[in-house]
Formats: C-alpha cells, structure tokens, sequence
C-alpha cells in the first residue's frame, strides 16, 4: 500500500490548511455586533459562515489537486487480480 | 396530541425503512450485517456519515449553548467541524477505506493490531475506545425520553418515550444492520435538512421577523453580548478546535468510512459537508440567539431569570440554590418552546419529528459497539473460527439488545448531568486518541508500545479529570486556582468544567498523547518489515499511475 507523505511534499498545500486554521481564530469582530449582514445577521456569525462556504471551497480545491489517486489505484488492481485468480 | 401522532407515524415510516426497505433477500455474513457489503452509494454515503455525526446537542444542545452563550455557538461548534472533519476524512478516513477494502478490516483495532503487530493492546485500545462510547449511547435514550415527553406536551412519559425510541432503534439495528442504519439515518438527515428550513422561516415570521428580534436584543445591554463573542476567553474558544479531531477517532465514524463502495466518494462528502453544518447548524444556533427575545413564553422568562440570579448573586447562594438554578435555566428546550408558540400543530409534529430524528443518532454506536465486541473480542478471540460466521452476527444481534437493554435501565436511573458530563469528556478521550491512526497511517516507525501509551494516557487523563472536578466544587463566579507553575495559574477549576494554563484539557491531553506516541515509539523496537511494507511500500504499477495522474 503506497503511502505518500503529501504534506511534506507540498508545503503550499499544508501552508493553505494552516492559513485557513489560523482565519478561525477571527480576534478582530470578538466584541462586535455590527455591521449586521441582511439587516439581522451579526458580523461574527457573518465571517464564521462565510468561513464554512470556505472550507467547502478548500476541500474542494484538496480534492483537485491532492487527491490520492494511487491508494484507489491500488485497491481496483488487487481487485483486478483476484478477480483474475 | 397530533405533534405526538405525527411523531409515532415517524418512528413508524423509521422502523420500516431501517428493518424492511432495503433489505436484501440473500445477506451474507458478518461484513454484509455489519459494513452493507462495503457498497454504500454517494448519496447515501454523505447524507448518513453527516446524520452519524449529528446528534441531540446538535440540535437541542446547540440552541441551548446559543441561548446563553450567544453567537460564539456556531464558531465554537460548527465552523471548527466544518474544517477539521473534512480534513480528517480526507487524510484518514479515505486511507481506513483503502486498507478496509484491501486487508478486509472492519474495525479501527483489526488495523491496528495488523500494522502494530499486537494482541492484547488491541485489546486494550477496544476498552479504552468502548468505554468512551457508553456515556453516549446513553445520553442518546435519555434525549429521545425528553424529547418525546417534551413533543407530546408530558403525555407521553419520560420512561415510555426513552422505551419507545430504545425500541425503534433496537429493531432496525438488529433486523438492518449497517445498510438498515445507513438508509434511515439518510432519511432522518435530508427530513431534517427540509424542515430546518422552515422552522427559521416560520418563526422568524412569528417574531415579527428577524430584523426587529435582533433589533430589540442589540438594544439592551443584558442582551447585546450575546451577539458578539465577549463572554468566551480567546484561549478556550481556541482548545474548542481541538474538539472535532474526535469524530474521526470515533468508531462508528472510522467503520462506517469502511462502507462506502469506491474511494472517490468521499470527494462529494469532504467537499458538501461542511455546506450541510451551515445549513443546520445556523438555523440552530440564530434561533436559540433569537429565543432570548421571546419574553412572552413564560417558559423562556424562567430560564432569564435563573440565569439573571445566578450571575447577579452567584457568591451570596449556597451550592444547593445553584445547582436549582441551574436546572431552571438548562435550555436543551428552546427550540421546542419556539415551535410550541409559533408553530402551528400539524407542523410543529413535523419538525419535532425532525428533531427526533436527531435525538436518536445513538443507532450507530449502538451498531459500532457490537461490531467492535464481535470482531475484536469476539472472532479474535477464536469465536468465529470455533463456532462459525452465523453465530459471530447473531452475537452482534445479541449484543445489540443487550447494550440497549443496559442503556435504557441505567437512563431510567442515573442523572443526565452525569452523562453530560462523560459525554463532554468523551469528546476530548476522543480527540485525544486520533494520534493512534495518524501514527498507524502515516508514520513507519510508530510502535504498539507507542499506541499503549497512548491509549493508556487517554484513559487515565480523562479519569483523572472527572476525579478532579467530583473533588473540587465549582466556583459560583470566577475560576478558581488551584495549581500554580512557574507563578501562572497551571491548573484552574471553571464553572463548567477544568481549565489548564487557561486552555480546555483537551489541547494538553492531545499534545501529551502526541508526544507519548512519539517518545515510546522511539524508545521501542520497531515493527517487522513485512508489517511496514503492506502500509507503506510503494508498488511499480502505483508509481507509475501516480506519474500518470500528474502528467
């Protein structure tokens, strides 16, 4: 079974992971209510939504260019094999 | 009344979808009853990982952290989880799939005795791991109890609705196995998906709309915080994204990553789950917020006045009146009061099926546990070999009712703040045990004696956590100290719970295990070879597929 050390191979996309960790850590709206988006949603629970859209964008951007091909790739050849034995 | 039947009528269409919709005239075996054949499609696969995860705080506990803690509920709780599970399915739970799929594991521990080449400290990682499952199996039929009773205006009794929704859940695990829970726990998702919808809109409408609710709470000083995030200390709001690191050491969540029938769905689920927390979770926590503003229901008025007393005159009242008070201000009910003012009847049946549906998510630990008793102790043993494949499931099917016959009679007895209180604890064990499969998959020279370490410590910094706070009382007001290091409060006793250096114990325990993992690890004789090429050699064809993929 092939194991990549992917993180170690791709700091950028360990960087981008950490990045978007630390943008949950939002000290600058701690004490704020407004502005309040659509007229009644305040500004912290506006960015930490916004930030949820975001982690579907991140996983979304993990999935095109980290995806581990191989351990399916793997998988479908034992499953290949066997069927053929 | 008709709340209670439109509720019945759920759990009936539940019962009927878990034992009998999609049952297959022909299963076969132990991996059939306990994984559905590893054949779960991607529709089903998202919407039931996302329903497994989802419990009764999601939705009762999330409003009622709301009501009183304001807005700092969804960062604390949801957007944390939006990021950590993704990821974790990404890097862990698509590699369990693989070596499930490839080695024919069906649970955390068969890999890990695999890769570590142990016996007994699989043993011992199974205690650790089932004895942090319980609380919750637990806390799951006490909620259906309440909520049942709650739904039904108290016609239904608290002992009858916790029977009643043991029972359901009982059925279906034990006629359906995983494919029965799969289907149902999808059905229960996508229902709750639809009507949490309609639930804000429809009391945003009662209130008079949203904007007016805010307004009003923006206006008075008592409430204004509750929109802002001043009442949690930076530190603490910090430890809480330590917490999600749990669901994928949970063992209902690592086997049911087993399930799915090819690796690539789990692109779909990593990309829409966090998409499907936004859209319950907001609405939950908006609405306890907003419930604040609903002074008219003297139910609501109660709960502001205990908690107005408590925080006026903390220091004045004995620990008795405390406790009393704070049981007058729990508000695990908020978002069933709303729907009792604003909702009309037909519809406030619905949505409290909706939230039942919720509530009873205890259905795949429930099943997890007896995966995990039959294949680990059970076939390890030399059970399976000794008696065959039809008694290992008819064991599993036993042990279903045995667990849930145990799980009833200690509800009926035991308090719930007990159970919060192993619950709250199980999540940091939890997240304090994932350390075991990030060394088992990613690090080559990790040992079984760094996995006992690791498991032990989990165990016994936990222990040692409830001992602290069963000996020390909570301070009525601040936190009180009770261990200096190097003149810094080391270890601090909260309200709520314990704090060290400030942080939740669950960073510390997290940290520790890490570091337990890897010092032992090193001190200790590595495993074989052959154990460590079958996790990490790499094959010709899988280079040249991986060159492939890049070109």
């Amino acid at each position: 079974m092939f194991y990549t050390s992917f993180l170690m191979k791709n700091p950028a996309i360990a960087l981008l992971i950490l990045i978007y960790w630390a943008l949950h850590q939002d000290i600058w709206f701690w004490k704020s209510a407004e502005p309040l988006a659509f007229g009644f949603l305040p500004v912290g629970l506006t960015y930490h939504a916004l930030y949820t859209f975001g982690a579907a964008g991140l996983m979304a951007v993990l999935v095109k260019v980290a995806w581990p091909e191989s351990l399916e790739y793997e998988v479908d050849q034992d499953g290949e094999d066997s069927t053929k034995a | 009344m008709i709340p209670a039947l439109v509720v019945f009528l759920y759990l009936g269409i539940v019962l009927y979808i878990g034992v009998f919709a999609f049952r297959r005239p022909h299963p076969s075996g132990a991996e059939d009853y306990f994984l559905a054949s590893r054949s779960l499609g991607p529709f089903v696969f998202l919407l039931s990982l996302f329903g497994t995860n989802m419990t009764a705080f999601t939705i009762l506990g999330s409003s009622g952290h709301a009501f009183h803690n304001g807005i700092v509920t969804f960062p604390l709780m949801a957007s944390a989880s939006a990021l950590i599970i993704p990821l974790s399915l990404f890097f862990i739970g698509t590699r369990m799939w693989a070596l499930g799929k490839k080695y024919g594991f069906m649970t955390p521990v068969q890999m890990f005795r695999d890769r570590w080449e142990c016996g007994h400290i699989g043993t011992v990682i199974f205690a650790v791991q089932a004895a942090f499952l319980v609380p919750y199996i637990i806390i799951g039929v006490m909620g259906g109890g309440t909520a049942l009773s709650a739904i039904s205006g108290g016609l239904v009794p608290y002992w009858l609705g916790g029977a009643l929704v043991a029972l359901t859940v009982m059925s279906y695990v034990f006629f359906g196995g995983m494919r029965g829970t799969a289907w149902v726990n999808t059905f229960q998702t996508v229902l709750f998906l639809s009507f949490g919808a309609a639930a804000l809109l429809l009391i945003g409408n009662g209130m008079g709309g949203f904007e007016r609710a805010i307004g009003d709470l923006l206006e008075s000083p008592a409430t204004k915080p509750l929109l802002t995030r001043e009442r949690i200390p930076p530190l603490f709001y910090l430890s809480y994204t330590f917490i999600p690191l749990s669901s994928i050491a949970f063992p209902h969540i690592t086997i049911f990553c087993l399930t799915a029938r090819h690796m690539r769905q789990f692109k779909k689920t990593v990309i829409f789950y966090p998409l499907c927390i936004l859209a319950i979770w907001l609405p939950c926590v908006f609405l306890g917020v907003a419930a604040n503003r609903v002074v008219q229901s003297e139910k609501i008025q109660q709960k502001i006045e205990a908690r107005q007393t408590l925080a006026q005159n903390a220091a004045a009242l004995t620990s008795g009146e405390r406790s009393k008070l704070r049981a007058e201000m729990a508000a695990d009910d908020v978002v069933l009061i709303l729907l009792e003012t604003y909702a009309p009847l037909w519809l406030a049946g619905i949505l409290g099926a909706g939230i039942m549906a919720a509530v009873m998510a205890s259905d795949s630990q429930i099943l997890a546990l007896s995966t995990m008793f039959t294949e680990d102790v059970f076939a390890y043993y030399g059970g399976k070999q000794r008696f065959g494949e039809t008694v290992q499931v008819n064991t599993g099917r036993l042990f279903v009712v045995l667990l849930t016959l145990v799980a009833y009679a200690v509800a009926l007895r035991a308090p719930a703040s007990i159970f919060d209180l192993a619950v709250q604890y199980a999540f940091s064990g939890y997240a304090a045990l994932s350390p075991l499969l990030v060394a088992a998959l990613f690090w080559k020279r990790s040992t079984k004696w760094g996995a006992l370490a690791c498991a032990t410590w989990c165990a016994s910094s936990v222990i040692a956590t409830a001992v602290f706070q069963a000996m020390v009382p909570a301070p009525a007001g601040a936190p009180v100290t009770i261990l200096k290091l190097g003149g810094l409060d080391f270890l601090m006793r909260t309200a709520n719970g314990t704090s060290v250096f400030g942080l939740m114990p669950v960073v510390p325990m997290t940290l520790i295990s890490c570091l337990l993992v890897i010092v032992v690890s090193w001190l200790t004789k590595r495993p074989s070879q052959g154990a460590i090429d079958r996790y990490f050699a790499i094959s010709p064809q899988s280079q040249r597929s991986e060159r492939f993929q890049k070109a």
